[in-house]
């Protein structure tokens, strides 16, 4: 629930700001929604994938003889039997991916980079077989020296995971092979003076562990090549349209040859940008004579060897002037991009100091190939870890000069003309109103229970603290495609290409409901595959309600022209004579309502359909602020989360309840980040804990209701003020989280997750 | 592999299938009887998407063997509404927007139910309990939570 909401003028809306049933409810909550999981085809063939055991391998042969041979096997792929293709760089998501990167990903070639990349796959009558298959394949492995802590990687006699990988340093490319893949700098003003002239500096170092988005649904894929050269894939996807590039990459097809369609997706979070069995499914379909073939991962599959993000290592350094402004602020960043360049430190190095308004800047930003499944994105790509690490210092900062912290924040927010570190400058945004909304929620006032005693009523043995953090993310507009049709009993059928991961179809369809003048209900979205919509960018980025929403809102404006036309055909004026007004046509005191005309139409001259598309960059960026209590059980290390608030410039929000719910879940992502998850590998490079058991995200138990603060600064970019809110909340958690565990037990915490062995080695305990 | 047929009462209906020795009642429900309402998060007993409630009790149908199944009484998502439409833990999921992606609510709604059996009065901390073997990674519980609250009060007004 969202509480004590600031009120800005917004315009009389009868839909925007309501909260309808979404069109998707009821298949969704009595099992009849199909994922990708539930697609059934005659014939159907199941698939299973062989993985490598090892971390950095030279793969010398592969024996799929004995696999072949047993019966219900029906074909076995391995890298040789895809083309190679060149290096391309193509859109997925907000970033870009390299398709021969991704290619190699999906099955090695030579060389297996990180324990669990593919290295066969097989397609066989039933799952058990196709399982017991994979035993009979033999791969003669010569095991190569591995590496997978990047500052590890960045040494200059370190293994080197690809041979032409030459360091992309500001543009120049290097001379000799290296782990680095890329160096950015961002540069502003001196930040050496600066920090020599300033009343107080804060350096600090933080390290975070590669962590996974966590979606429940497995990645799966089913595909059907056909004997005539049409390619079918049915899978859980967030983007269908970067999905069909790729599978034409890897594939070596036409993107006319091929068909995405996107199932109902069981979460995603920046994990399903891209390709991982759907090509392998489609060469098995090919090789089995164009026989349909299912493919789904496992949990210990999806952990191993998908796209988590990156863990990182960071330094930050921040100044102040004894007024408290600060002067200065300066970070070194290394994420892990695992066996591929591309970890999102970019978006980190934009994110970092991205809330405050700082004259001198200096941003290092290096992407580093380790021996580790290939980086990702997740949810507000490379933020979290970031702005733990700036949050961190900054929170160091306002204590050591006495302010209080939102104060602190407040005194140096970001406004509307202030230039970012990274560079754009910022049009109108909301960060100083959601710091102040957090400042003046009860919460932030409330006082904070004391600190428990032990049972022997002597010790403090549990501590409580509160803390704050801030964060930003750049949101993205992206492009969509959607078209819309009149039914003769006034609703309309809207046929958009953007999965429905958090409820847009809902988001969506109020949009062209509030244009058109009918009700929520009155809109029938239907999400369609690649071959039934114009493009569609990828459902990441929090761009959905922002820009396929901006379609449907034309949408609704094209459908009422051609109405007001068929009004003015009948009473015989110019359509410019027509008003409309909630769903009612009227002219010179006659008017008829949208359902009434809907049912002329035949007598009107015919259908009436429209279709848009849309390309947009003025997505504006969102903050967020939190606050939370938490107790440290400072015996055992463990910290319980009490009460947590975040309030978040969110734009116009166009159905509060799934606003309030990107803001929970986002929360709750940050908080299992900061307090439990991590990739663990051992010396070998082996992954120790992919299970949800010993991958341990955040339960019903683990956490309190989580309120919210909707703080409704339109976006001027989109009519009705739509910006992106999913991403944010994600950002500001750990640091949060962390500051409340220095306010509780007096140590600072520099490496996520703040697990109970490091608070017990914060405390001088492990 | 020789197939062994079992028999079971299924949302009210009897059922007999064949499965192997080793197929799991995740396996079948969906695999053979075309129940796909019942989703597979992990197979092995972490996430609680293949909840189903079996004699009376919530298990991870992942983890019990069809065979097992023979002579017992199963519920499914697909049985948990009613011939005159949703059940009220249904309906409070939809008005409180308890889901996002939606992969995991079969599993939640099933539990619920199972907790209302119950225990038709619970506290917000008893339902967090119960319902913390379910995983939900997209909405932070706080909607499920509410829902499952607000459903336990209709049905008890009921």
């Amino acid at each position: 629930m969202s509480s004590a909401t600031p009120t800005i003028e917004k315009p009389p809306y009868r839909v925007v700001g309501t909260r309808p049933i979404r069109p998707d409810g009821v298949d969704k909550v009595t099992g009849r929604a199909i994922f990708g999981a539930d697609v059934r085809l005659s014939g159907l063939l199941h698939g299973r994938v062989l993985r490598s055991p090892h971390a950095h391998a030279r793969i010398k042969s592969i024996d799929t003889r004995a696999a072949e041979a047993l019966p219900g096997v029906k074909a076995v792929v391995t890298g040789h039997d895809f083309p190679d293709p060149q290096n391309k760089v193509a859109a997925s998501g907000e970033g870009t991916v390299n398709l021969r990167s991704l290619a190699h990903n999906c099955i090695a070639r030579d060389k297996v980079l990180y324990f669990g990349h593919a290295v066969a796959a097989v397609a066989a009558t039933t799952p058990n077989i196709a399982e017991e298959a994979l035993k009979l394949i033999t791969v003669e492995y010569e095991l190569l020296p591995h590496v997978l802590d990047v500052r590890e990687a960045m040494r200059p006699d370190a293994p080197l995971l690809h041979d032409d990988l030459r360091t992309n340093e500001m543009g120049q490319r290097a001379e000799t092979p290296s782990n680095i893949a890329n160096h950015t700098r961002h540069e502003r003003g001196d930040v050496n003076q600066a920090f020599a002239e300033a009343a107080v500096v804060v350096e600090r170092e933080f390290r975070t562990s590669m962590v996974h988005q966590g979606y429940i649904e497995p990645q799966n894929g089913t595909a059907l090549w056909n004997a005539d050269g049409q390619i079918s894939v049915w899978c859980s996807t967030q983007a269908p349209f970067d999905e069909r590039n790729q599978l034409a990459e890897i594939l070596g097809m036409p993107v006319s040859k091929i068909k995405v369609t996107p199932t109902e997706i069981g979460g995603g979070f920046g994990g399903k940008l891209s390709v991982f069995l759907e090509p392998l499914a489609a060469m098995l379909s090919k090789k089995a004579g164009h026989r349909p073939v299912k493919m789904a991962m496992n949990r210990a599959e999806v952990l191993a060897a998908t796209a988590p993000t990156s863990g990182s290592y960071i330094r930050v350094k921040i100044g102040a002037d004894k007024n408290g402004c600060i002067v200065a602020a300066q970070a070194w960043m290394v994420y892990e991009a695992g066996a591929f360049p591309g970890s999102p430190v970019d978006a980190g190095a934009g994110v970092i100091f991205a809330p405050y308004r700082i004259p001198n800047v200096l941003i290092d930003a290096y992407d580093v190939v380790v021996n580790k499944p290939r980086a990702g994105a997740y949810r507000a790509p490379g933020a979290t870890n970031a702005a733990f690490a700036s949050e961190s210092v900054i929170d160091e900062l306002a204590e050591k000069l006495g302010i209080d912290p939102l104060e602190f924040r407040i005194l140096n927010g970001a406004k509307e003309g202030d230039r970012r570190a990274d560079g754009p400058v910022y049009k109108r945004i909301g960060f100083i109103e959601t710091a102040q909304a957090a400042k003046a929620h009860p919460h932030y006032s409330a006082p904070l229970a004391p600190s428990r005693l032990d049972p022997e009523g002597k010790n403090p043995a549990i501590k409580r603290g509160r803390g704050v953090a801030a964060g930003f993310w750049f949101n993205w507009g992206g492009k969509s495609s959607a078209w819309a049709s009149l039914n003769p009993d006034g609703t309309v059928s809207l046929i958009e290409g953007s999965p429905d991961i958090g409820g847009s179809r809902a988001s969506i369809a109020m949009q062209l409901a509030e244009s058109l003048g009918v009700r929520a209900e009155d809109v029938k979205p239907a999400v369609v595959d690649t071959d039934s919509v114009g493009y569609n960018d990828a459902t990441g980025g929090s761009r959905v309600t922002f820009g396929t929403g901006w379609v449907a809102w034309r949408l609704g404006e094209k459908l009422k022209q051609q109405l007001k036309a068929r009004a003015a055909l009948l009473w015989e004026v110019t359509p410019d004579q027509v008003k409309a007004e909630a769903g009612v046509f009227s002219c010179n005191g006659r008017s008829i309502t949208l359902k009434e005309l809907a049912g002329k139409l035949d007598e009107t001259g015919g259908p009436i359909v429209a279709s848009d598309t849309f390309e947009s960059d003025e997505y504006g960026p969102g903050f967020g602020v939190h606050i939370v209590d938490l107790e440290v059980d400072t015996e055992t290390g463990k910290v319980q989360i009490l009460r947590y608030t975040a309030a978040q410039d969110v734009g116009t929000a166009i159905h509060p309840a799934y606003v309030e719910g990107q803001l929970q879940g986002g929360v709750a992502q940050g908080i299992g980040w900061a307090l439990n998850e991590e990739f663990v590998y051992d010396a070998q490079g082996h992954l120790l804990n992919a299970s949800f058991l010993d991958y341990r995200i955040p339960t019903a138990l683990d956490l309190p209701m989580i309120d919210t603060v909707l703080v409704e600064v339109p976006n001027p970019g989109h009519p009705y003020g739509v910006r992106g809110v999913g991403e944010t909340p994600i950002v500001p958690p750990a640091g949060a989280v962390a500051n409340a565990i220095y306010h509780a037990i007096g140590a600072r915490m520099t490496a996520l997750p703040m697990s109970p062995a490091r608070i017990l080695e914060a405390q001088g305990k492990a | 592999m020789n197939k062994i047929p079992v028999q079971a009462c299924i949302n009210g209906e009897a059922v007999v299938f064949l499965c192997e020795p080793n197929q799991t009642l995740l396996e079948v429900l969906r695999e053979e009887l075309g129940l796909t309402g019942t989703k597979e998060g992990c197979s092995n007993g972490n996430c609680g998407a293949c909840n189903v409630i079996l004699d009376g009790a919530l298990v991870n149908s992942c983890l019990v063997l069809a065979v097992e199944a023979e002579g017992k009484s199963i519920t499914t998502i697909e049985g948990i509404a009613g011939p005159n439409g949703l059940h009220p833990i249904q309906q409070k999921f939809l008005e409180h927007a308890a889901l996002q992606c939606g992969i995991c609510t079969p599993g939640f709604i099933v539990a619920a139910k199972a907790l209302l059996d119950h225990n038709p009065q619970p506290t917000e901390e008893e339902a967090r309990r119960w319902l913390a073997g379910n995983l939900c990674r997209c909405t932070g519980y706080d909607k499920i939570i509410r829902a499952v609250l607000d459903a336990a009060e209709t049905l008890r007004n009921t």
